[in-house]
């Protein structure tokens, strides 16, 4: 799977809201994009992940 | 003059002055120069989250419940890019105002003009309420209210030149010709700038580097504050009108012989 550009091991079936938590990412505001599809809040515990999976994990920064 | 406010949709604002979040020393930095601009609304950009980091990001920086969040689409050269990024911001939460851009060379940072209004007419049928940054150009501004963005926000110089309003002749038949707020983005690198803006009759002025690189960025972030105040004051009274030989202050008659 690859997320954010970076190739990772991700156990087949994590869901998405487990891979936040996995990534100590369970408290912050990210956006998940999957194969280019928004994948929204409300679906981050029941969207399973697959092995050929592009993620993006995105936030706000300082910008103008 | 008790209340001058104006508006974006339904939403009401005092403030003439939106500020960026960018290229600021620190988070305590950025928050103290947007306390000091007195903004409503601030823009942010959207990027890979840094999964190697648990610092603290500019959201930290920000009181949601002072200011309107501004995602912006930094870095997008297609509509298509632009879209998508919009639609990963709205799955992070925000005030349903986006900053669109969709640039056009990575030199200039000038617009796609084009590709700009294809993606704002996009937007709006999917409900964002669009604010687009694009050229000083009178048509694009008008094909940019017709798609029904709810302000167009020329350029005042390229952005972070710091150049200041390269046109202001174009500017000024932008604010006669299109009925939406114009705001300026892009270009100011100083107070005059800004006050020149407001002046001209613009209903605000967004900037970024223009207080954060400066020397002591909070201390310009209150001068654009003023300025904005300022240019806002004159453009309401009405300044005189200029004279190409001089006109005594005192009077004429009386003067002793």
């Amino acid at each position: 799977m690859v997320i954010n550009g970076e190739t990772r091991t991700v156990v087949q079936g994590t869901t998405v809201a487990a891979l936040l938590v996995e990534l100590g990412l369970g408290d912050r505001r990210v956006a998940v994009e999957r194969n280019r599809e928004v994948v929204p809040r409300a679906q981050h515990a029941s969207t399973e992940l697959a092995n050929g999976d592009h993620l993006e994990l995105v936030t706000f920064v300082g910008g103008g | 003059m008790s209340e001058d406010s104006w508006k974006l949709g339904d939403r009401s604002f005092r403030s003439r002055i939106i500020v960026g979040t960018g290229k600021y020393a620190s988070l305590d930095e950025t928050r103290a120069a947007i306390a000091a601009s007195g903004a409503e609304i601030v823009t942010v950009a959207l990027r890979r989250i840094d999964l190697s980091s648990k610092a603290p990001t500019v959201l930290d920086a920000i009181d949601r419940k002072k200011y309107v969040l501004l995602p912006n689409t930094a870095g997008c050269y297609t509509a298509d890019e632009a879209v998508r990024t919009l639609h990963l911001a709205r799955e992070l939460g925000m005030d349903e105002l986006v900053k669109l851009e969709v640039i056009g060379d990575p030199k200039t940072l000038f617009p796609d003009n084009t590709a700009t209004v294809e993606a704002a007419r996009r937007l709006v049928k999917e409900g964002f309420k669009v604010l687009p940054y694009c050229s000083d150009d009178l048509i694009t501004c008008k094909r940019l209210e017709e798609a029904g963005c709810l302000a167009v926000m020329p350029l005042a110089a390229p952005i972070g030149s710091g150049l200041g309003i390269r046109n202001p002749h174009n500017i000024r038949l932008i604010l006669e010709n299109v009925g939406v707020p114009v705001i300026v983005d892009a270009g100011v690198g100083t107070a005059s700038d800004a006050a020149l803006a407001m002046e001209l009759g613009c209903t605000a002025v967004l900037m970024n580097t223009g207080i954060a690189g400066a020397k002591k960025p909070v201390l310009m972030a209150e001068a654009m504050r003023l300025a904005c105040d300022a240019g806002r004051k004159a453009y309401l009274a009405g300044r005189m009108p200029k004279r190409d030989y001089a006109n005594a202050s005192s009077p004429t008659a009386g003067l002793i012989e």
